[in-house]
């Protein structure tokens, strides 16, 4: 075979080999207790419960399921962390010990990605660039604001909550836990961490984290468990304040069970964030940016851009464009660096995510799904594009949580504006256009927390998160985000 | 896609191009150059790299010697392999050119010579198609020209056009790349644009650089021209090929290219006929790396020849 | 048994982060609170304050190009660098301030405490001085704190360490690069705290360090035409008034510290921060 003829043969293809980061880099333990008072120890009426990799259904490791005594046992901590050590500790040693665990994070960084990864299904790639990067910064940012507290704009010395209890989905783990625990710490509170059932393991590393960090016992404790734990922290009368985020559902059962009570609340919910595109937006730029509104994170994001609304004058141009991405997404094992698109979280939610897609197509609207070949184990939805959609399809209006877009279409700015507001939820948006003034214009009439200009899915512990109405109150990150944790 | 008849209807067409967002862009482009390349996909792609190679030199100190050493080294690059495959073009001077075709002879390997008052394109028309017709009759397969940046940059995007139509012409059965020199173009709007009058105009590729200035071939730019290139195969029904030149020294950095080239305009383009690497020292590095992969250690540069 | 003879150290000036002797090749002795010697440092020339302006001036873009981020992460890094080293500072405190032990280690603890809260601001001057604006019109009005520039530090001459710590991080947090003399008196902390900064990621010229006769140089970086601000705590006031009237002539910013100015205040970080305000249309 000549020279040419062999470079020739393997020439017209490429096809990347599997890329697989190891899973041992994890060094999961066969159990985990429970995190409380500075040490891990068994749940007291010893139940434990399994947490799988949705990518293949195997067992990882089991976890404590924390009851009502050991919801107490970990408040009580809390409490007594807080009255006798931590309230008395100033914001320069608090400063220092955020700036610690932020380290720590950094240096123990890939292994905290293999973890998250296994737990989550979501891919190495994104674990290790977006995931882990944010959850050192976001420790690394609220460090600074410890022992500058008074710079705050809350007034000099502004106080503390006590005790919070926080409960975090299981969307971004890490993150979750980093974006509670750092504002919460910063401003001198101690917290009750419970993750969520299906993906416990990054917090239990973040509690090693804490140890080596020798963090005073009862600052930060982590109790693993399902929704009953939940419950029995949100019903502690020793709480002084309780952060949740998760579905709307959910929130409001919080929302009502807290009213009665001195607890103060902050609530990250649900969302149907519209992707708002003009005719003149940037168009590879605005493809990659609907792409990663809605795929990213398999749609398991809140703030998902889950509508596209697009100028009906290139809706055709668009939909094309976007089918034509969607078949290059690849879809597979979280672990292959790879892999763009990884496994649904758990067979409830994929349950959820199918019955929904179903009910798109009997409503009428066309879809478009992947062609993607999707692996024989695990939890696995290929990415899909409904077009043709109405604003009274429930495909319009619930949250889905999963890799399916609904696109529909708008004649002016203010039919844009309005189709965009028509919902209950208000958490983010996006709008894609080069004529800053209509993308001013129209962001300061949009009802969202956030709005993304000519980019989607951006996120800076800098830059305040959160959302209005029913996609709930209170801010995460940049200034705006201590106010949740102090008596102001 | 209708003809060209006026720089009304140039510009009118060119302002209808879509914008590039330049934090988007530069996202895209950096998310692609993340995927990991091993093994049995390296190999090839090493291979695929060197077979796509314009081993250049263009320095005013080149004589025949260094253009016969050029030449042997584009036909065997590594002596001692011979399923090492060739290079694709050798790339001189113009008043090189007979030089190479007589050193390369049959082979495989083309012979491309810059033209037009390359690098800067500071010279009459007249002067630049002379400099065309010379090096396509002293035996130049391939001719890369330069765009007036002058005119682009004043609007004169009409003169930009009518240049490459003219060069085209003058390069008779020479295949044609324009050099947009997009390190001057500076903004990705511009390579957008300039790519578009390029291939209006009739070039057979669009490169990047001439190497000669401080900004040369970088991820994003290739991006923005292979988006131009795909969306130009479907409104006009022909396909043009990419040269990214300038800077790309290591393995790593070819592979990067060839991921964007795959996942922007598809395999199809995989293939010296429609993307090149214009380069010098890069060639070294595929071989090194080659050669890494087959004997599982780090190699030493003297290893290979060094031109 | 015989003693072991120690490797003695060089003190040189900092400048574009490399460790070079004055060009004039002069030294001064400068000898510790209680009259021993302690060192031979360079004593730096106009020309050195040429080269370090010239360095802090081409290495401003770029320091304000990186992300707030990436520079409190290269200011914290320098707190870590200063904690693993700190008896070799606190001996030095020690020795140039007349303390003991225990006094001097407490200042180096709160030196180390101030570079962790100058760390901390980088990403947080912006919320706090920086803002949206109300304006009566269909306008989107933002106002931004941006770095004035190259600042001239004139140390403080008793603060060996704390009082240096202050006076050139608050501008660098802040996105300014700086030249700064050190103490003439008790210049020895800022020496080693600058040989920190090299292995504290540190861009070149973001700090620059010279030695010397302050009353030498200080009209040289109080006239230099390429610096935008000056601090003339390490003066004496007189002196400071002159300074100050030498800074007129390129419209300086010209910074002088309260009586007794509270560690909390923002002061000198405002002193070399410009309001940058932008309108932007809101229209269909």
């Amino acid at each position: 075979m000549s020279d040419r003829q062999l470079a020739n043969s393997q020439l017209g293809s490429l096809e990347y080999d599997p890329a697989p980061e190891s899973a041992a880099i994890a060094k999961l333990k066969p159990s985990y207790g429970l995190f409380i008072d500075g040490k891990f120890s068994e749940a007291e009426g010893g139940a434990q419960f399994a947490t799988v990799n949705p990518a293949n259904e195997e067992q990882l490791s089991m976890v404590a399921q924390a009851d009502a005594v050991d919801v107490d046992r970990a408040v009580s901590s809390a409490r007594r962390a807080y009255d006798k050590v931590w309230s008395k500790t100033t914001g320069a040693q608090r400063s220092k010990y955020l700036f610690r665990i932020a380290r720590l994070i950094q240096e123990r960084s890939r292994e905290l990605a293999v973890v998250e990864t296994l737990d989550n299904g979501k891919p190495i790639r994104e674990s290790r660039d977006v995931d882990i990067p944010l959850a050192a910064a976001h420790f690394f940012y609220y460090a600074g604001w410890a022992d500058k507290l008074d710079h705050a704009g809350f007034g000099v010395n502004p106080k503390p909550l006590g005790v919070a209890g926080q409960i975090i989905p299981w969307n971004f783990p890490l993150l979750m836990a980093a974006w509670k625990l750092a504002p919460a710490l910063a401003a001198g509170n101690t917290c009750v961490l419970k993750p969520a059932e299906t993906t416990p393991l990054s917090a239990l590393v973040l509690a090693e984290i804490v140890e080596q960090a020798e963090l005073p016992p009862g600052v930060v404790n982590i109790i693993t468990g399902d929704g009953s734990t939940g419950a029995a922290l949100v019903d502690h009368n020793d709480v002084d304040k309780i952060a949740f985020t998760g579905s709307t559902e959910v929130g409001r059962m919080i929302q009502q069970r807290t009213a009665a009570s001195h607890k103060h609340l902050t609530l990250e919910l649900g969302g149907k964030g519209a992707n708002i595109v003009f005719d003149d937006a940037p168009i590879d730029e605005m493809i990659e940016g609907i792409i990663d509104g809605i795929f990213f994170n398999q749609g398991h994001v809140c703030c998902a851009g889950s509508r596209l609304l697009v100028q009906e004058s290139v809706a055709d141009e668009v939909l094309r464009r976007l089918v034509r991405r969607v078949e290059q997404l690849r879809v597979g094992d979280p672990l292959d660096k790879n892999t763009d698109v990884g496994a649904i979280n758990s067979a409830a939610q994929l349950l959820r995510i199918r019955e929904l897609t179903d009910f798109g197509v009997s409503e009428g609207a066309t879809r478009y799904t992947s062609s993607c070949e999707l692996p024989q184990k695990g939890y696995w939805f290929a990415p899909t594009v409904f077009a043709d959609v109405s604003q009274s399809h429930r495909i319009a209006r619930e949250e889905i949580f999963g890799p399916v877009l609904s696109v529909l279409t708008f004649r002016t700015p203010e039919e844009a504006v309005a189709k965009a507001n028509n919902t209950n939820y208000g958490l983010a948006c996006g709008v894609w256009s080069e004529k800053g003034s209509r993308t001013l214009w129209v962001a300061e009439r949009l009802r969202a927390g956030v709005i993304w200009a000519n980019t989607y899915n951006r996120f800076d512990p800098t830059s305040p998160f959160g959302g209005m109405r029913e996609s709930g109150f209170g801010r995460e990150g940049g200034r705006h985000g201590l106010e949740a944790y102090l008596n102001v | 896609m209708p003809n060209i008849e006026s720089e009304a209807q140039l510009k009118a067409l060119i302002a209808s191009l879509s914008g590039v967002d330049a934090v988007g862009a530069e996202a895209r482009a950096a998310k692609l150059s993340t995927r990991s390349i091993k093994k049995s996909t390296k190999l090839a792609a090493i291979d695929m790299a060197i077979s796509m190679v314009d081993l250049t030199t263009l320095e005013g100190a080149d004589t025949p010697g260094r253009v016969t050493s050029l030449c042997t080294k584009a036909m065997r690059p590594d002596p001692r392999d011979l399923t090492v495959p060739s290079v694709a073009a050798v790339c001189v001077y113009p008043d090189l050119v007979a030089h190479a075709r007589s050193v390369l002879g049959a082979s495989p390997v083309a012979v491309a010579s810059v033209a037009t008052a390359f690098p800067s394109g500071r010279a009459s028309l007249a002067v630049k198609l002379m400099d065309v017709r010379e090096a396509v009759s002293a035996g130049a397969d391939e001719v890369d020209m330069v765009i007036d940046r002058g005119a682009f940059l004043s609007g004169r995007i009409g003169q930009v056009f009518d240049e490459v139509v003219a060069v085209k012409e003058a390069c008779g059965d020479a295949h044609l790349k324009v050099i947009l020199e997009t390190g001057e173009l500076v903004t990705y709007d511009n390579v957008r644009r300039a790519s578009w009058i390029a291939m209006l105009g009739g070039a057979d590729f669009i490169k990047t650089s001439t190497g000669k200035v401080t900004v040369n071939a970088t991820l994003p730019v290739a991006l923005v021209m292979l988006e131009a290139v795909r969306d130009f195969a479907e409104t006009a029904g022909r396909t043009v090929g990419v040269k990214v030149a300038g800077g790309i020294r290591t393995t790593k950095d070819a592979i990067r290219y060839l991921v964007v080239v795959n996942e922007t305009v598809g395999s199809t383009w995989l293939t010296p006929d429609l993307f090149r690497f214009g380069a010098s020292s890069l060639l070294n590095d595929l071989l090194m790396q080659r050669l890494k992969q087959q004997r599982g250690a780090y190699v030493r540069a003297d290893e290979f020849s060094m031109d | 048994m015989s003693d072991r003879l120690d490797v003695r150290k060089t003190y040189k000036l900092l400048i574009n982060g490399a460790f070079p002797r004055s060009e004039s090749g002069r030294s001064y002795e400068v000898t510790a609170a209680k009259g021993e010697f302690l060192a031979n440092v360079a004593q730096g020339s106009r020309k050195d304050i040429r080269d370090a302006v010239t360095a802090a001036r081409s290495a401003q873009a770029k320091w304000w190009n990186a992300t707030a981020y990436n520079r409190g992460q290269v200011i914290y890094r320098l707190a870590e660098m200063a904690e693993s080293r700190r008896d070799e500072l606190a001996e030095h405190v020690a020795l140039s301030e007349g303390v003991n032990a225990r006094t001097s280690q407490k200042t180096v603890s709160a030196s180390i405490d101030r570079m962790v809260w100058y760390a901390g601001w980088t990403d947080k001057i912006a919320q706090v001085l920086g803002g949206t604006n109300p304006v009566a019109g269909p306008f989107f009005n933002f106002s931004i704190p941006v770095p004035s520039g190259v600042v001239g530090v004139i140390c403080v001459q008793e603060s060996s360490l704390v009082g240096f710590v202050d006076a050139v991080l608050a501008p660098i947090c802040v996105g300014n690069t700086v030249v700064a003399l050190a103490s003439e008196t008790r210049p020895t902390p800022a020496v080693l705290l600058g040989e920190m900064t090299s292995s504290s990621d540190f861009p070149s010229g973001v700090l620059n360090i010279v030695t010397g006769i302050t009353s030498e140089l200080a009209p040289v970086l109080a006239a230099h035409e390429d610096v935008d601000g000056l601090d003339v705590s390490g003066l004496a006031p007189e002196v400071a008034d002159e300074m100050a009237a030498l800074a007129a002539g390129s419209i300086k910013r010209v910074y002088r510290p309260h009586q007794k100015e509270l560690e909390s205040s923002l002061r000198r970080l405002r002193a070399f921060v410009e309001t940058s305000t932008v309108w932007h249309t809101i229209g269909q």
